[in-house]
């Protein structure tokens, strides 16, 4: 019996996504002294995937707790979850807390909110969307299958000097049409890791001020930068506290590790209390049509760890612990550069925060890391400092310094 | 401010009445015959064996759980059949059955070379449309339920679909017709893939209650076996939602089937493109779950025995609220609630009807007259059936 062609033939292929496709590689690498410095997820200080020990157990608890059923969580998810998460993105004493207009709606991880947000500001009319250059890929993929016809970059890294491109910044801002958004990332930027000063977050306000240009911030990785929650929070509430109505993106998958549990939380904050709540229910619309309702496992951990005093100080230990062995991470590479002599100024490398690291390197000297040295680095550079280790630093600087010395410098 | 979800509402409703004699016949989520959640004893013990098992939290892949996406295709489709055997299916695991029909529309929308519209049997689940219509995708109906008989408009579904425009795709529930709870025979089934390949409509099966209508699993996926032998391309949507009990873990599959192993890979790269804007990679821990449950051959054993015992419930109480109606002495025909299957039952109340049952007794239910049989027990099924005489007779 033969059957017709099929519909989907001509399919081709697209290409796979640059950072799993390293992974891949990195996987079927059968070099012993491969690193994989690619995707973004923590690794302890063996080079292994860290389970926080405060997460595994809440886990254990939930497992063999039989008042818990697998019903569905409400549209907007799990209440207490929301309720904690908004919480811990906006501060305990926000204004918008206290009165009443800052609500959080449960979401697929940081994707899932981001998602959701483009969908809802896109429906609210707005048509342009601003993110910086360079950004995390998916923020293009997210804002161009939400249907904003016009996606824009703000300048923001400086290859040559290795830092912020302020005034080109702000003056990109300063030409946004009406009916912008602006990506902003709260802290521990994807893929610089280079973060505004204060005085250029409130410069940042001002513009947006100007230009009502509406702030959604990026915040997938509180508590990395710094090792502090609230220090990384810093920028979201400053511009609840000027008084802006703004969007917090929030992911666990890092800080609390739970990447493969999808749990996230869109904070919204808006100028009254009415609006939050016609604000929701449209999103609850927007959510039916997409995944119905979010998957409760990862909502109950987080919402039992930050609402349990104790359980909430093991967790911030947690993420000291991740904070600080990446900075040392940092610390200790910068050393090697230093000591081997590596042409350049590595000090980027320690004054940049959070998972990720620009180094500079180009295209060329990074795909000599893969290929050559099996050094698993993305093709613009970008090096996830958790795939760092006391064992493998040494190979890691030596691979980087014979890449700047002898792979072509110009592009 | 948005409207309600029409479903949904009606658990909030319910929530808020004091009445002790209240029934919620609205949401579809099984209960046992206490009216409670039922949280099947094969997935706390799967559970128990993950959570020892320590696994790590790493991302999945964006298409999920290897293992999950084997399994969930081999359930649908039967393991000596050609599409597993040949490895001709391209499956993702999605989040539940919405997320495996916005994903399925998505693609269609981006990648079908035939008309750019799903076909819905009149009425389906509420939530198809807006789903579809999100993804880019013209709703259109084909005639399905008759309101007079309570049944299959059979003729009328044939008629109508031999005017769909060639190459368009039709809906098709696989079992469990939500919200009706009719379904064709198999002979209507054949018919039905005939006049499906004559029109060269592409097929888009939901599978939301696999094992959940009949008790069996293998006879509740004839229709899409049956499609796949006659060598039909077809798109699937399952969800574990309700056989395995997993509401809220969001545990589901969409496949599309493909003429070689080569075009599978294609597909699926595609498919991976659509997820990583929507939300990345699915959430692992009822996927987990569901893996085990299927590959693990005592568990699966177990699982088979309580999926039955659901459905056995249900039909149980169907036969029971009938009998009990002939007790109330209603002069109506009542068959179609034993005709009917799975968690649904299309009354045949009108909207007046369903108001005065809401007001008056506090049974709630769906606007459309759908009641969810798995909200019906030994202990209200008396106090149901007295209601419902008396807001028709």
């Amino acid at each position: 019996m033969s059957s017709p062609r099929s519909r989907f033939a001509d399919i081709e292929y697209d290409p796979p996504i640059e950072v799993f496709q390293l992974t891949e590689n990195y996987k079927k690498d059968t070099f012993d002294k491969k690193v994989n410095l690619g995707v973004g997820a923590y690794r302890d200080e063996n080079g292994k995937p860290w389970v926080l020990p405060v997460v595994r157990k809440v886990e254990a608890q939930l497992a063999t707790d039989l008042t818990l059923d697998h019903e569905y969580l409400a549209v907007a998810g799990l209440e207490e979850f929301c309720i904690a998460s908004t919480k811990l993105a906006l501060g305990e004493d926000s204004p918008a807390l206290t009165e009443n207009r800052g609500v959080g709606v449960q979401c697929l991880s940081g994707t899932g909110s981001l998602r959701l947000a483009a969908e809802f500001l896109r429906r609210a009319g707005f048509d342009t969307v601003y993110v910086s250059d360079p950004t995390w890929g998916n923020h293009l993929g997210i804002f161009r299958d939400a249907h904003f016809p016009n996606i824009r970059k703000y300048a923001y890294w400086d290859a040559e000097k290795r830092a912020i491109m302020f005034d080109r910044l702000i003056s990109d801002l300063k030409g946004a049409p009406p009916n912008s958004v602006a990506i902003l990332h709260a802290a521990a930027h994807n893929p610089t890791g280079s973060d505004p000063t204060q005085e250029q977050w409130a410069a940042i306000a001002d513009v947006c001020e100007e230009r009502q240009i509406f702030p959604l911030f990026d915040s997938a990785y509180q508590g990395f930068s710094t090792g502090d929650l609230d220090l990384d929070a810093w920028a979201p509430r400053y511009f609840v506290r000027r008084g802006f109505e703004l969007f917090v993106c929030q992911s666990y998958a890092k800080n609390f590790g739970l990447y493969n549990e999808r749990i996230g939380n869109l904070a919204v904050v808006t100028r009254d209390a009415d609006s939050n709540a016609r604000i929701r229910s449209k999103m609850r619309t927007i959510i039916r049509q997409m995944w119905s309702n979010p998957p409760a496992h990862g909502a109950r951990i987080v919402a039992t760890i930050l609402n349990n005093a104790a359980l909430f100080n093991e967790w911030k230990e947690h993420v000291r612990t991740m904070a600080s062995r990446i900075r040392s991470m940092r610390e200790l590479l910068y050393q090697k550069l230093k000591g081997l002599g590596t042409p350049g100024s590595w000090e980027h490398i320690i004054t940049q925060t959070g998972m990720f690291s620009y180094t500079g390197l180009n295209t060329k000297q990074s795909e000599f890391l893969v290929r050559d040295l099996h050094i698993y680095i993305m093709r613009d550079g970008r090096i996830n400092m958790c795939g760092i280790t006391p064992s493998n630093v040494d190979y890691v600087a030596q691979g980087i310094h014979e890449a700047v010395n002898k792979v072509d410098s110009k592009v | 401010m948005g409207p309600p979800d029409a479903i949904l509402g009606v658990t909030e409703a319910f929530k808020k009445d004091t009445n002790p004699k209240k029934i919620n016949l609205g949401a579809g989520a099984y209960r046992d015959d206490n009216g409670k959640p039922y949280v099947l004893k094969s997935v706390l013990k799967a559970e128990k064996m993950i959570a020892d098992e320590k696994l790590d939290k790493e991302y999945a892949p964006i298409s999920g759980l290897p293992e999950f996406c084997k399994a969930s295709a081999e359930l649908a489709f039967g393991e000596n059949s050609a599409v597993i055997k040949n490895k001709l299916y391209a499956t993702a695991q999605s989040i539940s059955g919405t997320g495996a029909l916005r994903v399925g529309g998505a693609f269609l929308k981006a990648f079908h070379n035939g008309p750019k519209v799903v076909w819905l049997p009149t009425p389906s689940w509420g939530n198809h449309t807006p789903i579809m219509k999100h993804a880019g995708l013209d709703v259109k109906q084909y005639r399905y339920f008759d309101a007079k008989t309570c049944g299959i408009d059979f003729k009328g579904a044939v008629e109508d679909i031999k005017k769909i425009p060639q190459g368009s795709v039709i809906l098709l529930h696989a079992c469990a017709h939500n919200p009706t709870g009719v379904d064709p025979t198999p002979e209507q089934w054949k018919e039905l893939s005939q006049v499906i390949k004559q029109q060269k409509l592409l097929p888009y099966f939901d599978m939301a209650y696999q094992g959940y209508a009949s008790g069996d699993v293998t006879r509740d996926a004839f229709a899409v076996r049956y499609f796949a032998e006659q060598g039909h391309q077809m798109v699937l949507s399952q969800s574990y939602a309700k056989n395995m009990g997993l509401y809220g873990e969001r545990v589901g599959a969409v496949t599309v089937t493909c003429d070689s192993a080569e075009e599978v890979g294609r597909v699926l790269s595609q498919v991976k493109i659509l997820i990583r804007p929507m939300y990345s990679s699915p959430p692992v821990h009822g996927a987990r779950i569901a893996a085990k449950l299927m590959a693990t051959p005592e568990l699966r054993k177990e699982w088979l025995v309580e999926l039955k015992g659901m459905a056995d419930r249900i039909i149980t109480m169907r036969k029971m609220l009938r009998d009990n109606l002939t007790k109330e002495g209603s002069k109506h025909n009542w068959s179609h609630i034993t005709d009917q299957i799975g968690m649904f039952c299309f009354t045949g109340l009108k909207p007046n009807q369903v108001e005065r049952i809401t007001k008056e007794f506090s049974v709630y239910l769906t606007k459309d007259g759908r009641i969810s049989i798995a909200g019906v027990s030994s202990k209200n099924n008396a106090y149901l059936a007295h209601a419902i005489h008396e807001v028709t007779k």
